[in-house]
C-alpha cells in the first residue's frame, strides 16, 4: 500500500504521521507541494491515497480539486477540506445542522459591517475567513475601534478581505477546547489555556487534558457529520454554560496533545488513512 | 552552515529534508534542503493562507 504525503514543510506532525503510517505497513512518499506539477490529463496512479498536509490552504484546495477529479482518494476529502478551510462555509454548515455556534454575521462593506457590529453588540470578534493560528483575529471593544478596523481592512485590497466575518465575543474561562475527531469518533480533547483572549497553542497557550463528556462527544460528532467527517480538530468555546463550536480544522496540528491526552493521535490518523487506502483499492478493483 | 550568519548548524541524526530548524547563533529559521552533508536555506516566511 502506498500513501502520498502531500506537504510543504516537514513539521513534527508530518514526521509522526510518516512514522505511524510506516508502522501500519504503508510505503510513504513525501510529495512536496512546491515541486508538484498536476498535469490534468495525466492522473496520478502511484498512491492508493494521498494524505493532504499542505501548509497553504489555497494549494491544498487546488491539489485536492485535481485529485478528486482524477478519482484519487484523499484524507481529508476535497469536500471536507473546502468546508473547513473557509470559516464562513464551516459556520454556515454547522448552523444549518442545528449546531450551536457563536452568533455570526457577514457584511461586505465597512458601512454594513458597522451595522452588523451594532446588531451583535460589543465586544465582538472579527476573523478572516481563511487562515489560522489566531492570525489577524481582532477583538472589537467599541464603535470607535470598529470604524477604524473596518476602514483598515477595506484598504487591504484583497477581495477576500472585503468579507467582514463578525462573531459575538464569548466570555470563555481563559481557555477553549480542542477535540480530535477521526471518522466521526471523538478520540480525545484538550483545554487550551491562555491569559490572552486568543487561546491558540501557536500563540503560546498551554494544554491540559479535557474529559470527553457525553455532551462534548455528541457536539463533536454532530460537527464532524456537518462537515463530512474525516480527520478533524473541533474547536469549542464555553460561554455561560453553553458549549459552542467555533471552528473545525481539516489539517490539524497535534504535537502538544499527545502527551497530555495519552492518545496516540498519529496512530489513529494513520489507521484511518490506511482504511481509506483499502477502500480505494476495493473501489478500483470493483 | 547557516546562510544568514555562516555559523555551523547542528541537526539531529533523524532530521529530514523539508524540516525547519533554528540556527542557535542568529535565530534564523532554516529549511533543510539536503542531507549528508546537511545544507540549509532560509525558511520561507509565513504566508496569509497558511494554517490548519
Amino acid at each position: 500500500m502506498r500513501v502520498g504525503l502531500l506537504c510543504s514543510r516537514v513539521r513534527v506532525e508530518e514526521k509522526l504521521l510518516g512514522e505511524a503510517l510506516s508502522r501500519c505497513g504503508a510505503l510513504v512518499d513525501r510529495i512536496d507541494d512546491r515541486d508538484v506539477v498536476l498535469d490534468l490529463g495525466r492522473p496520478w496512479r502511484d498512491w492508493d491515497v494521498v494524505l493532504e498536509r499542505s501548509l497553504s490552504q489555497t494549494r491544498a484546495i487546488a491539489a485536492l480539486r485535481v485529485l478528486d477529479a482524477w478519482g484519487v482518494a484523499s484524507v481529508n476529502t476535497l469536500t471536507v477540506t473546502a468546508l473547513c478551510n473557509d470559516k464562513l462555509a464551516t459556520t454556515a454548515a454547522l448552523q444549518a445542522a442545528g449546531i450551536a455556534v457563536p452568533r455570526t454575521a457577514v457584511a461586505f462593506t465597512p458601512e454594513s459591517a458597522l451595522l452588523a457590529a451594532e446588531q451583535i453588540g460589543y465586544p465582538l470578534v472579527m476573523k478572516p475567513i481563511t487562515g489560522s493560528w489566531g492570525r489577524l483575529l481582532a477583538r472589537i471593544n467599541d464603535r470607535d475601534a470598529a470604524e477604524a478596523l473596518f476602514e483598515h481592512k477595506a484598504s487591504l485590497g484583497s477581495p477576500e478581505q472585503s468579507i467582514f466575518y463578525l462573531q459575538e465575543h464569548c466570555d470563555k474561562p481563559s481557555r477553549d477546547i480542542r477535540a480530535f475527531s477521526i471518522d466521526g469518533e471523538t478520540i480525545c480533547a484538550i483545554y487550551r489555556y491562555s491569559d490572552h483572549w486568543i487561546t491558540n497553542t501557536a500563540r503560546g497557550a498551554s494544554t491540559r487534558e479535557c474529559p470527553v463528556t457525553d455532551e462534548l462527544d455528541a457536539l463533536c460528532r454532530a460537527a464532524a457529520a456537518a462537515v463530512g467527517a474525516g480527520v478533524l480538530a473541533v474547536d469549542l468555546l464555553e460561554d455561560a454554560g453553553r458549549l459552542l463550536v467555533s471552528e473545525v480544522n481539516a489539517t490539524m496540528e497535534f504535537r502538544n496533545s499527545i502527551d497530555v491526552t495519552g492518545v496516540d493521535i498519529p496512530a489513529r490518523v494513520a489507521a484511518f488513512v490506511v482504511a481509506a487506502a483499502r477502500d480505494s483499492r476495493v473501489a478500483v478493483e470493483a | 552552515m547557516c546562510p544568514e550568519c555562516d555559523a555551523s548548524v547542528a541537526v539531529h541524526s533523524n532530521v529530514e529534508r523539508g524540516e525547519v530548524v533554528q540556527c542557535r547563533e542568529c535565530g534564523a529559521e532554516l529549511e533543510v534542503i539536503a542531507l549528508a552533508p546537511a545544507r540549509f536555506v532560509l525558511a520561507p516566511p509565513e504566508e496569509e493562507d497558511w494554517g490548519e
